[in-house]
């Protein structure tokens, strides 16, 4: 049943950032195809904390996500950012804002844009920053992570790493409360992957921002977070928590720890059984 | 979930009637009929002309002629007449076209071959080939279909072209690894992946086939010869000063038009069932 | 032929383009057009000229059309050394400029706001869908009524023509936007006209620009039946006139005059939208999409 995680000190002392998603149901299309996606969820997550959901595919990991940036309303329940409602009764849709950035999961880098100019956007629209400004701190920022000679460059021109990478900066610019990634690293290979976890670990050691991560590699959810919550099978609900309570800085060479591999086996047990369920549902997975 | 299926049963009867988006639509066009009605009686109640739309002979006169002139047979011997030839055009351009089509996908040195000079002619606008293929064809009914012809047939070949080398290399991959054979890539694989672009350029073609019957109808047998047909039908209606007859006309031409397209949508619905479910 | 440039930048510009000619002439393509366009000449002549077959010698060859073409004092009257021959291609081409602009000026817009606005949409959507069936020349009655004179009927037509497939194409070039653009433009803290320029319109510019070839030869089309019907200058009158009066040479070759013409007004467009489109010619250059 649902399970209120007792809350967890994250990382950060930065103090910004906390989510608390209090018993969070949504139907998609009621009265039509009536799809329970999440049904009385509920997870705190502290500011800093780097909190990974894992679960089956089409579980409604998604969901839970589209509902904290705003893409979707909320059936039921409520989800509040730093003590003030996001959405809940009487708004079941959230505003979408720049405190909360998300990373997609096939990239959502605008095609037509460079990636400097993709990632000036940002402070541009928000009035923060001019053209000038914004340019000159994108390109900053992207030497910074590793980028600096494809600035000027289309997504499409370069690899899937760095445009994923770039889209990270393009979230970080905004110096946002939360970034969420819906499984951003889901269509790499294992080589480019370890780099992206690297570099996402050197990008939090120094910002401490709260990361809400959806994924479903058991071993990057162990890799980089602070707490896994295990979800079930649609309709999802917190099934089981595992806390990492490994200290930062994080390398590869944990992964062949003894502790890691514990952990890992641990998760490992609960995910199997809910991904088991939905194999033989055999439910086309929700978008 | 028993709740929600008594919904779905109750709601999509409601919802033709609440949808938003259906009463948006009717809302609209009410408006534009009624725009269009007081445009043209303008005229009789203040004395001042509407520019453009004012000389237009309003709904309520067009509803009234069609409803005279549905009794007519000469009306209905019009839609005949042109549905004839437009299915006649449109079948020929699809038997020639659609195996022209695919040889140039499947066969690249067919397609070296026939591609540019069938691309050198494709821009000449086939009513410029009215005038030739009066000249050529013994007949003027032969001239049209010609022309008919020409029309659909570039469509049906560029989007069959397109659809069949569109088709992903990994579908013939795997049925060459099952053991296939080259027409059994072709019967099962190239055809079937190509039909959906065969069903798009019929739709388009079909478009086409209409205009270009109609500006036949209008050009050649315009009042000289017992061409007949909607187009007939029409331009007649403009020399004889009758206005609201050609907008009969013109709806007429519409709706056929419209019923044509349906028709080979539907018959692409039934012949692609994989595509049925979204 | 090396294509590598000293500072590692891909090829562009003149060096790739030899490139890739070099490249294509090693293939038989060009050789195979070459003998395709060949033997479609040969049989034109053999059949209208040389051998004379019925019906074929009724409508002149290549050699006749060709020579009349390029005939200082030709026999009926038009050759590429005579003025009208200019005045009506320049007024064939002036009246599709028009036509174009104006239907383009309307239809883009309509169509992006249609594709952006489920509300914008259900309004003005019905009323399109239920005009746009009615074929372009069934309209020639009315706009002769409308509009006084000759030209702007005219221009009427291929207007409409044009513009229905221009909104129809720009609406479904907004609508097969990845919905995440919209979401990613959001969560950056956009307003809304943030959205209409930085995301809606360059989201649709590869539908817009692949309308705008197809709206280019409908408004041809519909130019060319306008002026056979009503016209008196242009390509499509030049073509039914010479027919009344028999000179079926000059009738080919507006003909082909024509196909000529129509090639490149939409080659124009196409490279136009290249040029708007850099992102995707470049990643189409790496090999992506």
């Amino acid at each position: 049943m649902s399970a209120t995680a007792a809350a967890v000190t994250g990382n950060g002392a930065s103090g910004k950032g906390a989510i608390s998603i209090r018993n969070v149901t949504k139907i998609y299309d009621p009265g039509g195809a009536d799809v329970l996606a999440l049904d009385d969820c509920s997870l705190e997550i502290a500011s800093g904390e780097v909190c990974m959901i894992v679960g089956p595919s089409g579980c409604g990991k998604t969901t839970l996500l589209n509902a904290i940036a705003g893409f979707h309303s909320i059936t039921e329940g409520q989800i509040d950012l730093d003590g003030e409602m996001l959405c809940g009764p009487g708004k079941e849709l959230a505003t979408q804002g720049a405190d909360r950035v998300v990373v997609f999961q096939n990239g959502a880098l605008f095609p037509w844009k460079t990636l400097a100019e993709n990632v000036a956007y940002g402070p541009i629209v928000q009035g923060v920053m001019n053209k000038a400004e914004a340019r000159d701190k994108a390109e900053a920022m992207l030497a910074e992570a590793g980028l600096g000679g494809v600035a000027d460059k289309y997504p499409g021109e370069v690899s899937s790493g760095m445009a994923r990478r770039a889209e990270i900066v393009r979230a970080l610019i905004n110096d946002p409360k939360v970034l969420l990634l819906d499984e951003p690293y889901r269509a790499m290979d294992a080589l480019t992957k370890s780099i992206m976890h690297e570099s996402l670990l050197e990008v939090y050691d120094r910002t401490k921002v709260t990361i809400f991560f959806i994924t479903h590699d058991l071993e990057e959810a162990i890799f980089l977070g602070d707490r896994v919550v295990v979800m079930t099978t649609r309709p999802a609900r917190t099934k089981k928590i595992v806390d990492v309570k490994i200290d930062r800085p994080r390398d590869y060479r944990l992964l062949s720890s003894e502790e890691f591999r514990v952990l890992v086996q641990e998760t490992k047990e609960a995910v199997h059984e809910e991904a088991v369920k939905a194999f033989e549902a055999g439910e086309r997975e929700l978008a | 979930m028993a709740q929600s299926s008594k919904n779905k049963k109750d709601g999509k009867l409601k919802s033709l009637f609440t949808d938003l988006t259906i009463r948006r639509g009717v809302f609209s066009i009410v408006i534009f009929l009624v725009l269009w009605e007081v445009g043209f009686r303008f005229h009789d109640w203040f004395g001042i002309m509407v520019p453009f739309i004012g000389k237009i002979d309003a709904p309520s006169l067009v509803v009234a002629r069609w409803s005279e002139v549905v009794f007519k047979p000469g009306y209905w011997e019009s839609w005949y007449l042109s549905f004839g030839r437009v299915f006649f055009g449109f079948m020929v351009a699809q038997l020639v076209g659609i195996p022209f089509g695919l040889l140039m996908a499947v066969n690249k040195y067919f397609r070296g071959m026939f591609f540019p000079p069938f691309e050198i002619l494709r821009p000449i606008p086939p009513l410029a080939w009215v005038p030739a293929s009066i000249i050529f064809w013994p007949t003027t009914e032969l001239s049209i279909m010609f022309v008919t012809f020409l029309g659909a047939f570039y469509t049906i070949v560029i989007n069959v072209l397109g659809g069949a080398r569109s088709i992903d290399i990994q579908y013939l991959r795997a049925a060459q690894s099952m053991g296939a054979t080259q027409w059994d890539l072709f019967r099962k694989i190239i055809l079937p992946g190509t039909l959906p672009s065969i069903f798009i350029g019929a739709a388009v073609g079909m478009g086409i086939t209409w205009e270009v019957v109609l500006a036949a109808e209008m050009i050649s047998g315009g009042g000289q010869q017992s061409g007949g047909g909607l187009g007939f039908f029409i331009w007649s209606s403009y020399m004889g000063g009758v206005m609201d007859q050609v907008i009969v006309g013109m709806i007429s031409i519409g709706l056929a038009g419209y019923i044509s397209s349906s028709l080979i949508r539907y018959v692409g619905y039934l012949s692609m069932p994989w595509k049925r479910m979204f | 032929m090396s294509n590598q440039s000293v500072s590692g930048r891909p090829p562009s510009g003149l060096h790739y383009f030899l490139y890739k000619s070099g490249k294509a002439l090693k293939t038989p393509m060009p050789y195979l057009a070459f003998i395709g366009i060949g033997i479609w000449l040969l049989s034109y002549f053999l059949l209208n000229e040389y051998w004379r077959v019925s019906p074929f010698y009724k409508v002149p060859g290549p050699v006749e059309v060709v020579t009349e073409w390029l005939n200082k004092d030709p026999i009926w009257g038009t050759s590429l050394f005579t003025q009208d021959y200019y005045i009506n291609i320049w007024v064939s081409c002036r009246r599709i400029l028009i036509a174009f602009a104006i239907a383009t000026g309307l239809g883009v817009p309509l169509g992006l706001f249609m594709g952006w606005s489920k509300k914008f949409k259900d309004y003005t959507f019905p009323i399109l869908e239920t005009l746009r069936p009615i074929p372009i020349l069934a309209w020639v009655p009315l706009a002769i009524v409308m509009f006084a004179g000759f030209e702007t009927p005219i221009i009427y037509l291929a207007t409409l023509a044009s513009f229905f497939v221009t909104a129809l194409n720009t609406m479904l070039g907004v609508e097969s936007i990845d919905e995440s653009y919209f979401r990613a433009a959001g969560c950056l803290g956009s307003k809304k006209h943030h959205v209409f320029f930085n995301v809606v319109v360059p989201g649709a510019l590869p539908f817009i620009f692949t309308g705008l070839q197809i709206s280019i030869g409908v408004a041809w089309f519909s130019l060319v039946a306008a002026e056979m019907i009503s016209g008196d200058f242009g390509l499509g009158y030049m073509i039914m006139d010479s027919f009344m009066v028999n000179k079926y040479t000059t009738m080919v070759m507006a003909m082909l005059t024509l196909g000529f013409v129509g090639w490149i007004t939409s080659a124009m467009v196409r490279a136009a939208g290249n040029r708007m489109m850099q992102w995707r010619e470049r990643a189409l250059g790496q090999g992506g999409v």
